[in-house]
């Protein structure tokens, strides 16, 4: 291990917000006035007592944390080598992780006096826990999102408008998870004095890809102690899916200081061509994309590329500034688990052990079958970040109800 | 000759100068040739050559689409360096200057980037999600280069952060007018008289004042309180609704009663 992390996270990221060469702030100066007061509120609020307190207390009582560690049997069974475990964070209130950071940000634009949450949303999962948030806050919503992942995504498009949320329909570009970031961030900077931006992962100018992180660090803290208390000792690997890396970055905080090999898994989606897939850690370079450095995905001019993932929350062409950091360092590895994968995870999940993952999750399921195949023994413990209710629909129409059904869809 | 130098120079002539801007691209190069031919022969002082990027993080919707619309024409950074020559040989009596954002530099490599810029003939760049502490070595080429980097007040700006950032800048000082992104609201603040007046106060630069004006009304009341005036999305909207062709006139009654020589 080339870095200490004895005191994570306070050590990463420093005071402006840089993960090593990475993340930072990289915006205009009006903006940067607004992140300036964010960073000092976060910094002060989340300190204190009657913060941490209500958080817990959110936390246990309306989110239904902890959520359990499960230790899929017949699925290890199956795949053969190493043991499974999933951390069901598909169980969290709403049906995934995001709402971890979603909770604590709605509470810090409570302390802060803000009257509105605004975010980008591309699967709908941060658009939901946001509207959820701003319900048990009392305050108002408004989601940016992607006309095609509005289509996709049905289902949560419904239930932001329930929660009361304005669903804001993008229709420029690729009517994507990319355009509705820039679309939510036009709309924030309207009013930045009244509304808060929220931002869906761990990107972002600084203080966001800290703060989303320390929201969800409550996933790695969980789940080690939980693994611990089950086995006894700590998983050999921790995997997790990557599009932005939130839930990745919470599980992987916990185990940072751990001799735990951490992976993070991107989407292969239909090839490795640029344009087919999400990979950025694998395939991007260097460079800056709303706000912050990161890995991107972008052609030799420096124009962002188009990405594509069978999984609306994972198309994005950059990644967290942290995750930038380690794989450089290679404290994490990136691995990657396509389309085909991912759906045969997919099904074989719901199948074998009643669970219908998120497509996300599928991915780093996909990816801990792999390893677990590679490895003769030991463990591994994957984030299964959500469930899959809302990718029903898209999944049954467009490639089957098993595998076989998805074989023809995927050669045509 | 530095930049700054140079507007000290044509304030001499007016009594204020004028900067306009246009995404290079959008509709088309030709049409920008057409806009730039008719911006230089009514007077304008410098011209903002947008070099696209699809996420413009400082511009409001007009500029964005603009942006988004000049790349789905395939354009290319080298095609926008191409063009940027031709612009500086055929009107020397306009200063141009690159805007764009900082992945499109940082690709290409701050010293190669900046280097072509200097090699064209263009006077600077400005690059808004760029702040000076991100910036430094940014900073240090320009001025080696004898480029101007563009730094930026804003209203919420403190006094003490406006001379922090001036000082690290060169050529002018682009002071936002109002709060939020470009293209938006159509009064100037009231206040504006009393920040600018902070502006002034932190920096021996030329001010430049943008984000919004449109109208000679506009120029007027900055005339004596700011060098240099900066129209930005009028002229796009003009040119979506009119055609290239209605921005000599638009500009020649912007600057119409301000171009005398100053009073002294």
């Amino acid at each position: 291990m080339s870095k200490d992390y004895s005191r994570y996270p306070h050590q990463y990221p420093d005071a402006t917000g840089h993960f090593g060469e990475f993340g930072g702030s990289y915006i205009p100066p009006e903006l940067q006035v607004e992140m300036d007061k964010i960073t000092k509120a976060y910094l002060t609020i989340s300190k204190t007592q009657r913060f941490i307190e209500e958080l817990r207390s959110i936390r246990t009582h309306y989110q239904g944390r902890p959520t359990p560690v499960f230790h899929a049997d017949r699925l290890s069974e199956l795949v053969g080598g190493a043991q499974i475990y999933l951390k069901r964070e598909d169980l969290n209130h709403t049906g995934a992780h995001k709402l971890n950071h979603c909770m604590g940000e709605g509470l810090l634009a409570k302390f802060m006096g803000k009257k509105k949450l605004i975010a980008e949303t591309g699967a709908g999962q941060h658009g939901v826990a946001l509207a959820t948030a701003a319900a048990y806050f009392g305050l108002e919503c408004e989601i940016h999102m992607g006309e095609v992942d509005i289509e996709k995504e049905a289902p949560n498009v419904i239930r932001m408008k329930l929660l009361g949320a304005t669903v804001v329909p993008v229709s420029f570009g690729l009517k994507t998870l990319k355009e509705a970031v820039d679309s939510a961030f036009q709309a924030y900077l309207k009013d930045p004095v009244n509304s808060i931006y929220c931002i869906g992962s761990v990107v972002g100018p600084h203080p966001f890809p800290m703060m989303v992180r320390d929201f969800q660090a409550v996933v790695g803290i969980e789940s080690r102690e939980q693994f611990l208390e089950m086995t006894g000792e700590l998983p050999d690997v921790v995997c997790a899916c990557v599009g932005g890396g939130s839930n990745a970055m919470g599980i992987f905080s916990a185990f940072l200081n751990d001799p735990v090999r951490l992976v993070g898994v991107e989407p292969g989606g239909r090839s490795l061509n640029l344009g087919d897939h999400a990979a950025t850690a694998a395939f991007g370079k260097p460079g800056l994309i709303h706000g912050f450095k990161c890995y991107l995905l972008q052609d030799e001019q420096g124009e962002p590329a188009p990405v594509y993932s069978i999984a609306s929350g994972l198309d994005y062409p950059g990644v967290g500034p942290e995750h930038s950091q380690l794989k450089d360092e290679e404290r994490v590895s990136y691995g990657i688990a396509d389309d085909r994968e991912t759906l045969d995870a997919f099904y074989q999940l719901s199948r074998i052990e009643g669970i219908i993952p998120a497509l996300e999750s599928a991915h780093a399921v996909a990816h801990a079958t792999k390893l677990a195949k590679e490895m003769e023994h030991g463990s591994i413990l994957v984030n299964l970040s959500g469930r899959g209710d809302k990718d029903l629909e898209f999944v049954t129409e467009t490639y089957g109800f098993n595998m076989e059904e998805a074989e023809q869809k995927l050669s045509l | 000759m530095e930049l700054a130098h140079e507007l000290h120079n044509r304030l001499e002539q007016k009594p204020i100068l004028l900067m306009t801007h246009l995404v290079l691209g959008y509709p088309s190069l030709e049409d920008n040739r057409l806009v730039i031919e008719q911006m230089a022969a009514n007077g304008v002082d410098c011209i903002e050559l947008q070099i696209p990027f699809s996420e413009p993080i400082a511009d409001g919707p007009v500029i964005l689409k603009a942006n988004q619309d000049s790349l789905e024409t395939g354009i290319t950074v080298e095609q926008c360096f191409t063009f940027a020559r031709e612009m500086a040989d055929r009107f020397p009596q306009v200063c141009f200057l690159f805007m764009t954002y900082y992945n499109i530099v940082y690709a290409q490599g701050e010293e190669t980037f900046l280097g072509r810029t200097r090699e064209i003939g263009l006077w600077g760049t400005i690059i808004p999600d760029l702040p000076p502490e991100e910036g430094q070595s940014y900073l240090q080429l320009s001025r080696e280069l004898g480029l101007a980097a563009i730094t930026f007040f804003t209203p919420t700006s403190t006094s003490a952060r406006m001379e922090e950032v001036a000082g690290q800048g060169n050529g002018f000082v682009y002071c936002v007018a109002r709060k939020g992104v470009t293209g938006k609201q159509t009064e100037l603040d009231s206040s504006i008289e009393a920040y600018l007046k902070r502006c002034k106060g932190a920096t021996a630069l030329p001010l430049a004042v943008g984000f919004g004006i449109s109208s000679r009304a506009d120029i007027d009341r900055l005339t004596g309180m700011a060098e240099m005036a900066v129209i930005g999305t009028a002229t796009i909207k003009l040119v979506d609704e009119q055609g290239p062709g209605a921005v000599g006139p638009f500009i020649a009654g912007l600057l119409a009663g301000s171009c005398q020589p100053a009073a002294e």
